[in-house]
């Protein structure tokens, strides 16, 4: 097996011995019902953490995807619920303006050099305040629409409910698998990853995907605002805040590495159905206090990071017997 | 030694001598945010006519210029530990979950004080002692990831960031606790000679850390390791060891400013308290000239740099507009002070005046 693959593995067996230790617990954890709410529930954040996966190879990062899941609600609530707009040119017009959002802040970094964290975190400043700036109360939407997407859902023979949402979900994660591996841009976002002046070298357009990148991370954050809109019906300024943090967290749990270059998409899906395994687990036992998933998220992280470390050292590769590539990414960093 | 460029050449004359200066003068950091910060201010005296009218109410300043003064301190607090840390090429995205830690732990103790106990370390001036060490032991335990473990400094500080308010909220179980002892109050809300404590206590640790890394070759040595600690460490540099020095003193900087926003309030709220203060003190010092690639260092430009975004707030309650918006024109200003300090944007904007940024080159 290959040695980039270990860190996936890694992550898929934490996440199978979770789902195994909830499920001893609990033995609903068998049952397609809560499958398909762990698919459901965290389908919104998970197409924000795709987005967040190719911005992590290219090397950058971006904190504006809660802010624009916040916009995003409130903007379909208020065109919809209120001003009584149509939901699909909504949803165009919406994915339209975070496409161009997220393009904005690409040539901000590509162009002036103004780092990403810097440059996003304007994003999230801007984003939030354009959420206040529409509405600071949460709309409710009442229309036809939105009670069909409701009722578009497949049942299975234990009651188990595959909704529209969890079906986005997985949808956008073979389109990310097929555009992270087997196209063009995929390759050039690796490579910008890897090695910026080597892919200059080789003729990458830096800048193109540079600002394709960040226009995809606020596309796929547009769309998840859009499917959090659908689920809950309405739209309210103040959710997700701090949601880039999990996000970012589930990213690298995920096996994708801050230094860019190495990753991959279902890394990051296997790391967002562990993270949501924990909280249904913490909810489900209620003996346990909320904030004990933020030490749990923390433990994590610091395991997984820890463990990415030792493969990329020379006692891991001794160890192991592999892992070139870990180590040049360190070293071209 | 942050005014390097302003004084070059000066002996030649005419034109010339005018021009070079001129371009020294641009190139130089402290004109850009001076500029910034000046602007800003100058939109505010336009918003509100009395805006630097400074009077003496009940023995203590109140003004406009105070209240900047007096909100900008915890700030400053993190964004001195935080400038030094980015200097070394790191980045510490825990301090707002250690100001959390912090605040909790030391209301924790003075409740247990004001509840009758009476061991020596349940006094206030111990209380003080054991939050700093506490913000220090938090330091370190980042210092400890990024230095000997060789964790990225994002994802390292990224777990205690994430997992730091789930701690705080374990200290105070769940709760947001509430104490009326003077001695903790009076670091957050206290007034010596007219001007409010914190004040004081930014400007001392400001003082204090730029005589320290100045006078004395550690500020050298953090740039050093900035620019390239592997070269460092083989020139003789411990390199870990200043790492672990600038987490521990970025983790004593976010007690202090925690300690100060659980005085201010007479409380300490594990969700709130310091909710978003890595941001806008990573953002001040970014603002101040400070790059995030590490190497050069620039202690006073990042405090102007908390000044520049407090002022733009100040103006911002002052001004009819609407407080939803205040996040809107942060976002703005911010974006507008970034791109004038980009070479690349101001190279952009000035393409009819080629000749003279080719020159600078």
């Amino acid at each position: 097996m290959k040695s980039r693959f270990i860190p996936l593995l890694m992550t898929f067996i934490v996440f199978a011995a979770m789902y195994l230790f909830a499920y001893s617990r609990f033995s609903s954890f068998g049952s397609m019902r809560i499958v398909g709410n762990l698919l459901r529930d965290n389908a919104y954040w998970g197409i924000a953490a795709i987005g967040m996966t190719f911005v992590i190879i290219s090397g950058g990062i971006d904190l504006s995807v809660g802010s624009v899941i916040a916009f995003t609600g409130v903007f379909c609530a208020l065109m919809i619920g209120r001003n009584g707009w149509e939901p699909i040119p909504t949803f165009i017009v919406m994915l339209t303006i975070g496409t161009i959002f997220g393009a904005t802040m690409g040539m901000l970094i590509h162009y002036f050099k103004i780092p990403p964290f810097i440059a996003t975190l304007s994003g999230l400043f801007l984003a939030r305040g354009m959420a206040y700036v529409l509405s600071t109360d949460s709309i409710r939407i009442d229309h036809p629409f939105y009670e069909s997407v409701s009722k578009i859902v497949y049942i299975f023979p234990d009651k188990g409910r595959f909704t529209f949402a969890a079906g986005a979900f997985l949808i956008v994660l073979f389109i990310g698998i097929f555009v992270a591996h087997f196209t063009r841009f995929g390759r050039n976002v690796y490579a910008v990853g890897g090695n910026s002046d080597a892919a200059l070298l080789l003729g990458v357009p830096i800048g193109r995907t540079t600002v394709m990148i960040y226009a995809l991370s606020s596309f796929l954050a547009t769309l998840a605002g859009i499917i959090l809109s659908l689920s809950k019906q309405s739209g309210d300024s103040t959710i997700a805040v701090g949601l880039e943090l999990d996000v970012i967290a589930a990213v690298v749990i995920g096996g994708t590495l801050l230094t860019g270059g190495v990753g991959y998409i279902i890394g990051t899906f296997i790391a967002v159905m562990t993270l949501g395994t924990i909280q249904t687990y913490l909810t489900l036992d209620g003996s346990l206090t909320p904030w004990w998933i933020k030490i749990v998220i923390g433990v994590l992280l610091f395991s997984f990071v820890g463990l990415q470390k030792l493969l990329s050292s020379r006692r891991g590769l001794r160890l192991f017997n592999f892992g070139r590539e870990h180590n040049e990414v360190q070293q071209s960093a | 030694m942050n005014v390097e460029g302003q004084q070059a050449n000066p002996a030649k004359s005419g034109l010339e001598g005018i021009k070079t200066l001129a371009i020294s003068v641009s190139s130089s950091r402290l004109f850009w945010t001076g500029l910034a910060l000046f602007i800003i201010l100058l939109v505010d005296l336009m918003i509100s006519p009395n805006f630097f009218e400074i009077r003496l109410v009940n023995d203590r300043l109140v003004g406009s210029i105070v209240n900047i003064l007096d909100n900008s301190a915890p700030y400053a607090l993190l964004a001195i530990g935080m400038t030094l840390v980015i200097a070394t090429k790191g980045i510490d995205l825990s301090v707002g979950a250690v100001m959390a830690i912090c605040a909790a732990v030391a209301v924790t103790l003075i409740k247990q004080y004001e509840a009758g106990a009476t061991e020596f370390y349940y006094q206030p001036g111990f209380v003080i002692l054991i939050t700093i060490g506490v913000g220090a032991i938090c330091g370190l335990w980042n210092g400890i990831l990024i230095a000997f473990l060789n964790l990225q400094p994002i994802i390292a500080t990224l777990i205690l960031m994430v997992a730091g308010r789930g701690v705080a909220q374990l200290i105070t179980n769940g709760q947001s606790p509430t104490f009326t002892n003077d001695t903790l109050a009076f670091i957050g809300r206290g007034v010596v000679w007219g001007v409010p404590f914190p004040i004081y206590i930014a400007f001392v640790v400001l003082i204090f850390v730029t005589l320290l890394v100045r006078r004395t070759a550690l500020g050298l040595l953090i740039e050093s390791v900035g620019v390239n600690d592997r070269a460092s460490y083989y020139a003789g540099i411990q390199a870990n060891a200043i790492k672990v020095f600038v987490y521990v003193l970025s983790g004593v900087c976010a007690a202090i400013a925690g300690m100060i926003v659980a005085g201010e309030v007479k409380s300490a709220d594990p969700h709130k308290a310091g909710l978003f203060s890595e941001l806008d003190a990573i953002l001040a010092v970014v603002i101040g000239g400070t790059s995030l690639l590490g190497g050069r260092f620039y202690l006073f430009l990042s405090v102007m740099g908390v000044l520049i975004i407090q002022s733009m707030l100040a103006g911002l309650y002052v001004s009819t507009l609407h407080p939803t918006t205040n996040l809107v024109v942060k976002a703005v200003v911010v974006l507008a002070v970034l791109l004038l300090q980009s070479p690349e944007f101001r190279r952009f904007i000035s393409q009819p005046f080629g000749k003279l940024s080719r020159r600078r080159r």
